[in-house]
């Protein structure tokens, strides 16, 4: 069923959630989890369902993004027929580029058009997590749902983030009420969060695209999801497993810890692949002196300190006599010796020199912007 | 305009390895996991793509599948071109002769057709037997300035191991006036590292002239350099300096594996002006647990360490639980060491099960030896293997 699928990436959605890391590249390609990129897990989610077409919907800063993509042969997606089609922004005399998501799906009806799948399914990149979308298609067409979308419960992180909130059936799973931004949010307080996965037929999705066109709509989530939640057949589905939605620093910084849990890294690495570019590193140095405890490590790191608590990515240096604590350190970072670092994150190519110290604190991580030399 | 390559490189990967033991059981000596994350056929195919040579026949023989599967397109050597690239050259059956390939010479001269197909000017030959970082390209400049038919690369090895190799006695330009294949008393310490350029018109030539020579063991250490030797043809060494390391015995595989380690390596994998490229594992990036101590090792992705890991080279997806001590090993991708159990100075094939409380290997210092253990076995909790054993089936102790 799944291969009747079509998959439709927004990389640059909720670019805003985290401006420190998306300053400089779409949300999609915002590191994590050591080698990774937050769309590879998007990606490779779709993949693994056996699709093979994946159109990527693009808007500001996606350089970064084309570079890690590239002809999409690491998550086997350089095809003939299909494979990684990347969606730029459209614009001519009478049309802008799109500012909102329904502009940007109307932008991409020829590319819909000409696909021949079954089924839509549209995901975000503002989540980690091992999702089997085959089975939420599966779930699409026996509910004969017009729409699906995908829920987490789960306590709200934060107040000030963009949330929308479904209220489904016990027993079927037809939505009844779908709030977006509902003011009564509540930090702590349960809900059931729509997590920016998606999936309708392609046939219906072209037809509420044409639709929304001659109304002159603007917004999916006012214009047509708020509207017709009575009339159309809106059905959620429960996501159960483990899910990491980066709302904010906060949660990326929260989220990237979760990966040093045992039961996290199973859920989402275990028995299946995640595919991201590979840099042909050498594997990881550990140095005579190095101590290194409950520590994800990535290939081609050398380290000579100590490091605990950390999320160490591709090529990171650690020199003599550094004590490197709860903190996140991105792709070619170069840490001197008898550094000092606790709950920091530092962006890509950083360079902190010998005898720094540096701590943030769990709620807000000191950040490091890319390139730096401290 | 005329396709065609300036120089066209033949990879002998034919060969069995046999003392590697049960660690080419299946697989032939070229797809011998390296260094944690790499083989032995990715360092002639990195130095081929890093010296801008883009195509590359190689000849397989003894147990090819997973070597072929390895290789595949070429993509992860940027070796997947519409016009060159590497490609597999396996034994086929012909309208009037069938045969296996009888000496490296006999396997190049099976698949002269190939390499004409590219016009090329220049022939390098090479063995996948062996670790080091040449820039092949720098070899090709002094056979152009010299105007030799063949250059030899060689390297100075102590004088009392020069009987293990082929000898080259030269003069002071560097042209060659003698060869000698092992020789018991050898005259000069100038061993010859397999790499040879040709001319590519005269390669052809001495090919046919041996082929049709009934009494030659269709060899180019013992029948085809001595002939163009013999014949006059000019014949020059191109010198080496650096790492150089014929992986082809149990204790040579250790040790070049030990020479990764620590913070100036005798040999550096990861000098971003040489890349080793290689097949990546999909893993993600290895844990190390709040229990586990680590010292002068190299670990690859995936690895689970929450035991003692010292002096030692772990490849991919290995596991290393809680009380159990790696210590002057060679671990390949995907070997569980289990609670308690205590492996030393060995090389462990891919996926062998190391049992809880297990003891493999005895220390360096006793004089023992390696141990081996073979692919895809278990080795009882609490067993005893002693050092030097090599095994290659499941083991419950003595």
């Amino acid at each position: 069923m799944a291969h009747s699928t079509v998959g439709v990436i927004f990389s640059n959605v909720h670019d805003e959630n985290i401006p420190e890391l998306s300053r400089h590249r779409t949300m999609a390609s915002v590191p994590f989890g050591g080698r990774y990129r937050l769309i590879d897990f998007a990606l490779s989610n779709m993949v693994n369902s056996g699709i093979t077409t994946v159109g990527i919907v693009t808007k500001n800063n996606y350089q970064s993004l084309i570079d890690h993509l590239g002809s999409g042969k690491e998550w086997d997606l350089a095809r003939k027929d299909g494979g990684i089609i990347l969606l730029p922004p459209y614009s001519d005399e009478t049309d802008k580029p799109y500012t909102t998501r329904l502009e940007a799906l109307m932008s991409i009806t020829g590319f819909l058009n000409h696909r021949k799948e079954d089924y839509v399914v549209i995901s975000d990149c503002d989540g980690i997590a091992h999702m089997d979308i085959a089975d939420i298609v599966r779930f699409h067409e026996e509910k004969q749902a017009d729409i699906t979308m995908v829920y987490h419960e789960e306590k709200i992180p934060c107040e000030s983030s963009y949330f929308i909130t479904l209220e489904p059936d016990k027993k079927s799973g037809r939505v009844k009420g779908l709030k977006i931004n509902p003011a009564d949010l509540r930090k702590g307080k349960k809900y059931n969060l729509y997590v920016n996965v998606m999936v309708m037929s392609r046939e219906f999705l072209i037809g509420t695209i044409q639709d929304a066109v001659t109304r002159g709509f603007s917004s999916f989530g006012r214009d047509i999801l708020t509207k017709n939640v009575d009339t159309l057949k809106i059905y959620g589905y429960e996501f159960k497993g483990f899910y990491a939605g980066v709302n904010s620093m906060e949660d990326y910084y929260r989220h990237s810890m979760e990966l040093l849990d045992r039961n996290v890294r199973d859920e989402l690495f275990g028995n299946r692949d995640i595919y991201t570019k590979v840099r042909d590193s050498a594997p990881s140095k550990y140095l005579d002196g190095a101590i290194v405890r409950n520590t994800l490590v990535s290939d081609g790191c050398v380290i000579e300190g100590t490091v605990e608590n950390c999320i160490l990515f591709r090529g990171v240096k650690v020199g003599k006599g550094s004590m490197i604590r709860n903190s996140v350190i991105m792709q070619d970072t170069v840490i001197g010796e008898n550094v000092t670092l606790d709950c920091v994150i530092t962006d890509k190519n950083v360079v902190i020199r010998d005898r720094r110290t540096l701590a943030g604190c769990a709620e807000l991580p000191y950040f490091i912007s890319k390139g730096r030399m401290l | 305009m005329l396709r065609k390559k300036e120089c066209v490189a033949m990879l002998l990967a034919g060969g069995q390895g046999s003392r590697l033991y049960a660690l080419t059981n299946n697989i032939a000596k070229p797809a011998v996991a390296f260094g944690a994350k790499y083989r032995i056929i990715d360092f002639p195919l990195s130095n081929c793509i890093n010296s801008g040579i883009d195509t590359v026949g190689v000849l397989t023989q003894y147990e090819p599948l997973e070597l072929n599967e390895y290789i595949g397109n070429g993509q992860p050597w940027d070796l997947d071109r519409a016009f060159g690239g590497v490609h597999i050259l396996s034994p086929y059956q012909a309208k009037t002769k069938q045969s296996w390939f009888e000496g490296t010479a006999n396997a190049i001269y099976q698949n002269m057709h190939f390499m004409k197909k590219y016009s090329p000017d220049y022939i390098l030959i090479l063995s996948g037997d062996h670790i080091y970082k040449m820039d092949y390209a720098k070899m090709l400049r002094a056979h152009k300035k010299t105007g030799a038919d063949c250059t030899i690369a060689a390297i100075e090895v102590p004088l009392s191991e020069a009987s293990r190799f082929g000898i080259l006695n030269t003069n002071p330009d560097g042209s060659i006036y003698e060869f000698e294949e092992k020789p018991k008393v050898p005259k000069s310490n100038l061993a010859s590292m397999g790499i040879y350029i040709f001319t590519a018109e005269k390669l052809y030539k001495y090919l046919e002239a041996d082929d049709a020579n009934a009494n030659s063991s269709k060899d180019f250490g013992k029948d085809v350099l001595p002939a163009m030797l013999n014949a006059g043809e000019k014949m020059f060494s191109y010198r080496f300096e650096g790492y150089w390391k014929d992986v082809g015995t149990i204790s040579s595989l250790w040790e070049s594996n030990m020479d990764l380690l620590g913070r100036e390596p005798g040999f550096d994998v990861g000098d971003p002006a040489w890349k080793i490229h290689s097949r990546n594992p999909l893993a993600p990036p290895e844990y190390i647990g709040p229990t586990a101590a680590i010292g002068n090792s190299m670990i690859a992705l995936g690895c689970e360490i929450e035991g003692s890991v010292e002096h030692s080279v772990l490849a991919s997806n290995v596991i290393v639980e809680e009380g159990a001590t790696v210590r002057d090993a060679v671990l390949m991708a995907g070997t569980v060491v289990k609670r308690g159990a205590v492996v030393e100075y060995c090389v462990v094939d891919e996926k062998v099960v190391i049992g809880e409380g297990a003891h493999v290997g005895e220390p360096k210092a006793s004089g023992a030896g390696i141990a081996v253990l073979g692919r895809n076995i278990t080795v009882a909790a609490g067993a005893k293997v002693r050092g030097g054993v090599i095994l290659d089936k499941d083991y419950k102790g003595e």
